[in-house]
Order: C-alpha cells, then sequence, then structure tokens
C-alpha cells in the first residue's frame, strides 16, 4: 500500500537517490518537451504556442487521475498524500507576482533549470534572479509574514471547499482541458506564426 | 529525414505525449515518497545556505533562515536539492541526445540582448518572491497541489497564469 516511503515498504535511505531519479524524469520530460526555450513557453500568453497549456494541464489530469484510480484500487491511499496548504491571500498575492515574473523572464524556476543544463545564459540570469527574489523575501520577511501565515485555511481540497465528491471534479477538469485543447489550436491557427 | 533533423533541432516531443510522461512521473512521485514536485525548493536551499555561511548568526536570529536550519544536516540535503540535481542532469541528457546544448542567450530579434538578461533579473526575482509567498511554484504548489485536488494548488494556477495574461500586453515587444 503506498505511498512507499512513508509506509517503510521502502527503506527511507533510498529517498535521495529516488529524488534524483525523479528528478531525471522531469527534467528529461520538461527539456523534450521544448521547455528550455523561453520563446516557447511564454507562447501561451500570446497564443502563438500552446504547449505549456497541453503539456501542463495534460500532466495534471494524468497525475490526478493515476491517483484516484490507484486509490481505488488499493495501491494508495489519497489521505496519506502531503496536500499543499492552503493561504489564501498568500496563494493569489504570490500566484500573481509569479505570474508578472513568468512573463517577464519566459521562464518558471522548474522550466529555468532545464534551460539552464543546456546552457542558456538568460536562464542562468533567471535562476540568479530567482536567488535574489527569494533574498529579498527572507531579509524583510517582517512584511511579508502576515500575508505568509495570515488566512490559513488547511491542509485542504476542492472536496472540503465545495463538498462535492473527486470523481465529478475529475470529470469537469477533463472536459475543461479538452475544450480548452479545441479552443487553444483555433486560436493559434489564426495567430501569425513566430519563429524562435 | 537525419538530415532534417539536424538543421532543426527545435522540433520537440508532442506535447500530449510529454505531458502523460510528466503525468506519471507525478503519479510515480506521489506513490514512492507521498509528495509531489518542486522546484524552487532547491533555489530557497541555496540560498539559505548561502547566507548561513556568510553570515551564521544572522542567518540564525533570522525568522525565516532559522526554519531550514538544523544542527544535524545542512540545509542543502533535502529532497528537493536532489531532485533538482536530477532535474538538471534530465535536461542535460534530453539536450544533448537532440543536440540543444550550447552557450546562448534566446531573445525576440526586435529586442536586444542585453534587454532580455534584464528582463530575465526582474523576472526572476518577482517569481523568486512570488513562490515565497504562495510557497512553491509552478510545480510545487500548482502541478502537484492540482493533482490532489488541493484548493491552493487550484488558486495559485489560476493567480499565475490568469495575471499572466492581464499584463502580457505590456510585454509583447519582448516575445513577439
Amino acid at each position: 500500500m503506498g505511498p512507499l516511503i512513508p509506509n517503510g515498504i521502502i527503506p527511507v535511505e533510498w529517498d535521495s537517490i529516488i529524488a534524483i531519479l525523479i528528478g531525471i524524469a522531469f527534467g528529461f520530460v520538461l527539456e523534450a518537451s521544448g521547455f528550455s526555450s523561453s520563446r516557447k513557453l511564454a507562447g501561451v500568453f500570446y497564443g502563438y504556442d500552446f504547449a505549456v497549456l497541453k503539456v501542463f494541464f495534460t500532466a495534471a489530469l494524468v497525475a490526478l487521475i493515476g491517483i484516484y484510480y490507484m486509490d481505488y484500487l488499493g495501491y494508495v491511499d489519497v489521505g496519506q498524500l502531503y496536500i499543499h496548504p492552503t493561504y489564501l491571500w498568500g496563494a493569489i498575492i504570490g500566484g500573481v507576482v509569479m505570474g508578472i515574473g513568468f512573463v517577464m523572464g519566459g521562464f518558471c524556476p522548474g522550466t529555468s533549470l532545464c534551460a539552464v543544463a543546456i546552457g542558456k545564459i538568460d536562464a542562468i540570469v533567471y535562476v540568479i534572479g530567482i536567488m535574489i527574489g527569494v533574498f529579498i523575501f527572507s531579509e524583510l520577511f517582517f512584511l511579508f509574514q502576515p500575508l505568509y501565515e495570515g488566512s490559513f485555511l488547511g491542509n485542504i481540497t476542492l472536496m472540503d471547499s465545495f463538498g462535492v465528491n473527486p470523481y465529478w471534479f475529475i470529470f469537469i477538469f477533463t472536459l475543461i482541458a479538452i475544450v480548452s485543447f479545441v479552443v487553444s489550436d483555433i486560436i493559434r491557427k489564426r495567430n501569425k506564426k513566430i519563429f524562435y | 529525414m537525419a538530415n532534417k533533423s539536424k538543421v532543426n533541432r527545435h522540433i520537440y516531443w508532442n506535447p500530449y505525449f510529454g505531458g502523460f510522461l510528466l503525468g506519471i512521473t507525478i503519479l510515480f512521485t506521489f506513490y514512492l515518497t507521498g509528495r509531489g514536485l518542486g522546484a524552487s525548493g532547491a533555489m530557497k536551499s541555496s540560498v539559505v545556505t548561502i547566507v548561513d555561511t556568510v553570515a551564521p548568526s544572522h542567518a540564525e536570529n533570522s525568522a525565516y533562515y532559522s526554519r531550514f536550519i538544523s544542527e544535524e544536516k545542512s540545509p542543502m540535503n533535502t529532497w528537493l536539492v536532489f531532485e533538482a540535481l536530477g532535474v538538471l542532469i534530465g535536461a542535460f541528457l534530453s539536450g544533448g541526445l537532440t543536440g540543444r546544448i550550447g552557450w546562448r542567450t534566446q531573445h525576440s530579434p526586435k529586442i536586444t540582448k542585453k534587454r532580455r538578461l534584464a528582463f530575465a533579473i526582474g523576472g526572476g526575482i518577482l517569481f523568486g518572491l512570488g513562490a515565497q509567498i504562495a510557497r512553491g511554484c509552478t510545480s510545487g504548489a500548482a502541478l502537484s497541489g492540482m493533482a490532489v485536488l488541493s484548493t491552493g494548488g487550484f488558486i495559485t494556477m489560476i493567480a499565475i497564469f490568469g495575471s499572466g495574461f492581464v499584463v502580457a500586453y505590456f510585454f509583447r515587444k519582448n516575445w513577439i
């Protein structure tokens, strides 16, 4: 019964080795999907390349369906998985700031690491920027602390927020994803092609 | 065919195929470790380590750094740092196999290299700041959060892409 390491089925000493192996898979897939190119990533905001939307949505759905299917089959206990906590205003304001950074810099942290690995200088500069951003946050923590620790709603899921069973959410997200894929293809065909 | 792929090194995987494999990777991560993926965590650990090395007393007295410092192990000895090392290896392998490795600055022909790098550092600073406020980035909060239907994960995802679309107009010269 999973998750395997917290339940002691795989010894905890393997944790770091598994981290590297998972990282290799993560990095390989991101790079091969073109996420080491800032101009490809930024395409989603200008309608000339929707790889971000497609990869991101497909990945989230495959993982979501997979987790609930494995839970249904008894291979993994959803209740034991780590749920990203909800700090309402932190999530909103942090997300808005990240969105501006994304359009300005053309990367997010994971994709910038991929671009660093293949020698993109703009990505190296971007990672230095992220570290400066973390440094600013840490030094001015007293300013951000109310936002960082306030409006804490717990490690809640959409089921707690809306009281609907998870299978309905999965079904609805799948429909939203399919519609967004179709719409994105229509938009891309109308836009001027960009070569990069 | 071999010749063609040599000319255009920017042919990538089908996005649905890439997304499927990424989803499987996230699924396995949860199955093995009970947690999701992350990327900004490793950069936070690096900053904590640098500050702890340069100014240890300052780091210990800080309300934020001190959360990630312990007597027994270095702040670099965390799952996310090892994972980030893996990301570098994996991306290097993929880039190496397709001939995409090389020192270059990618930017729109309409802007200069200097402008691209200035915006890259500015964007990085904002992303680093936002990722701390939201306790995770696109990988840790949005993608891994969505995989377990975390409310915060969905809110962060909507906020990132929502604000991206809103401000995209002002930065259009950099990209198109």
